[in-house]
């Protein structure tokens, strides 16, 4: 019986001994999430060029319909499947190439910011002109990026070479 | 006084062996691993606790834990030019504290059999001696077991797990998602026979200690399965198990029969007893977990309700809500946790991203109470609070993602995350 009466003690001792020591990961998870909240406000929208702003507001409708399930209602993607639009390359650069994307779709792995992508886009070409150049243009101008706006004439003189 | 001291003495005297053993007894305490603050932001079922056993380490995809508890992670993408990540706890307080790393190749496999850790790259499976000390006896040349295996893009991942009979079990894939002239094309007309079931979308049997082995030399062991991340051999039944992701994307493909709610919720994430020679149904087929049976897929005729070839198709263990990706399966058969827990399946689900507009799901580490290989009981939430948010809208927003799941020597259960890299230690408080 003494024995255990000792042991108890002991091991009460120990339990409350190590209690006491300073909870490391709880400080190091705080510090984490102020980093992310900080990488999300510097994501602040663009404003995008007035002449556009029509043709923004048709691209969301398109957006919400036809990429967010994949790309995201934020733009962001999803982790190794779906690519972002979020200042990449591909949305911000050489709009031919942007263009040929909706209209081939891509079925290659691709790179972005040293992460790959590897679930295929299918064509979109069902799409109009107007459809394409609109929801280009919005997502050109929403997601913290900000560039020229698509217009119908480009995707036309895409199409017509696809 | 003097009187006092012999009193004293004498009480220490007798007293004595009871202090020694005291002192073994607390040295046992003080190796005690205590959970941390807050469980490292799990929640679990009373009496478990949680403690962050490594983090930051890169896309920590499968984990094992050998039976002198040091831990093998394989990442994704190298880390520093390393692809497995050797972790060790040398002081003993639960948690690793010593890293190291070797392979120059990428993958998510990782298993130890008969001494020899296993792990794979999306092509390939290779093998690495343990000697007595559990040491790789050679970190840079392995042993080729398998090679030539498939990977394109979609589900290219090679998943392994071993059975008792010198055989290793790899997941192949299919690099599609439902196998469409078009993948992923609204209103595209599924592929039938579908080519893809020759080389990829099943199970493949290979030999676990015979070199280069390539698709010759293994047996497709089962098929119709699209992809199964998470595999385990169940020791209890000698049985292999797998989790079956299900199709994507029925409302936007199909939306003449599918509404986005329905769309969201279907098809069943599906946990499959594998026997030789079984066909699961993809991609002709998928289970749909309301009206409990395997339908016929739009792209080859179905409209929702029609069952067609589906009858003949392998049914599910246990079926869970869609797209929640399982992507880690263990069988626990340590001694630590509550008896209710012995051969039950612990499920790693990674979470989804096409539910959308309802919010995601998954994130967290389920069980199913198991007896000879059949549920017990309902799935429940093992381990939940991953994702760091109560609602997850937007697939960037997850913190964490719930990959693999190894059972330490002592039967600690550990869960990586292939977002950040961090590694969980669950433990049983029995000793309160």
């Amino acid at each position: 019986m003494k024995k255990v009466i000792i042991t108890l003690t002991l091991s009460i001792v120990v339990v409350i001994l190590l209690w006491a020591q300073p909870k490391k990961p709880l400080a190091t998870q705080q510090k984490k999430s102020t980093t992310t909240q900080t990488k999300k406000s510097t994501a602040v929208q663009a404003k995008a060029p007035a002449g556009a702003q029509a043709s923004i507001e048709r691209g969301r409708q398109t957006y919400s319909q036809v990429c967010a399930a994949c790309h995201q209602k934020d733009g962001g993607g999803v982790p190794r499947l779906n690519p972002p639009l979020i200042k990449t390359e591909y949305v911000l650069g050489d709009k031919t190439r942007l263009i040929g994307i909706i209209l081939k779709g891509l079925n290659q792995p691709i790179e972005i910011d040293d992460e790959e992508y590897t679930n295929p886009m299918p064509p979109q070409s069902h799409l109009t002109d107007q459809q394409i150049a609109d929801v280009l243009t919005f997502v050109r101008n929403n997601f913290g990026n900000k560039a020229s706006a698509v217009t119908t004439a480009e995707v036309k003189a895409v199409r017509a070479k696809t | 006084m003097t009187k006092i001291f012999k009193k004293l003495f004498a009480v220490a005297l007798v007293t004595a062996p009871f202090f020694s053993e005291a002192a073994d007894s607390l040295i046992k305490e003080a190796t005690f691993i205590r959970p941390d603050a807050a469980n490292a932001g799990l929640k679990l079922p009373a009496g478990f606790g949680a403690l962050m056993y490594a983090e930051n380490l890169g896309q920590a995809r499968h984990i094992v834990v050998n039976k002198n508890g040091d831990v093998y992670i394989k990442l994704a993408r190298l880390k520093n030019g390393k692809g497995i990540i050797k972790l060790r706890d040398k002081n003993a307080d639960g948690r690793s504290d010593d890293t190291s790393g070797f392979a120059d190749y990428g993958g998510t496999g990782i298993a130890i059999k008969n001494n020899y850790l296993y792990a794979s790259s999306n092509t390939d499976v290779y093998r690495y001696k343990l000697n007595a000390n559990n040491e790789v006896e050679n970190e840079a040349k392995p042993e080729h077991i398998i090679g030539g295996l498939i990977s394109r893009g979609q589900h290219n991942t090679k998943s392994i797990t071993l059975d008792n009979s010198g055989n290793i079990y790899v997941n192949i894939g299919a690099f599609s998602n439902s196998c469409q002239e078009q993948d992923r094309q609204n209103g595209s007309k599924g592929k039938d026979p579908c080519p893809i079931l020759d080389s990829a979308g099943g199970v493949w049997q290979f030999k676990a200690d015979k070199l280069d082995q390539t698709y010759k030399d293994g047996v497709r062991y089962a098929t119709g399965t699209r992809n199964v991340v998470g595999l385990d051999w169940n020791t209890e039944i000698n049985e292999l198990f797998v989790m079956q992701q299900g199709r994507d994307q029925l409302f936007q493909m199909w939306p003449q029969f599918y509404n986005q709610k329905q769309g969201a919720e279907l098809p069943a994430e599906e946990m499959f007893l594998v026997k030789k020679g079984m066909n699961f149904g993809w991609p002709y087929c998928f289970y749909d977990h309301f009206q409990n049976k395997k339908i016929l897929a739009p792209e080859y005729g179905g409209d929702g309700k029609k069952i067609g070839r589906c009858a003949e198709m392998q049914n599910p263990v246990v079926a869970f809500p869609g797209h929640m990706a399982p992507n880690g399966l263990l069988f626990y058969t340590g001694n630590m946790y509550p008896e209710k827990y012995k051969n039950g399946a612990f499920i790693a689900f990674h979470g989804s991203w096409n539910r959308s507009p309802e919010p995601q799901e998954g994130f967290y580490v389920a069980f199913v109470p198991m007896k000879e290989g059949k549920p017990a009981g309902k799935w429940e939430i093992f381990a939940n609070g991953f994702s760091g948010v109560e609602k997850v809208e937007n697939s960037r927003d997850v913190k964490y993602r719930p990959c693999g799941l190894a059972q330490g020597p002592d039967g600690s259960l550990y869960v990586t995350d292939d977002n950040k890299g961090n590694i969980w230690r669950i433990i049983y408080n029995s000793k309160k």
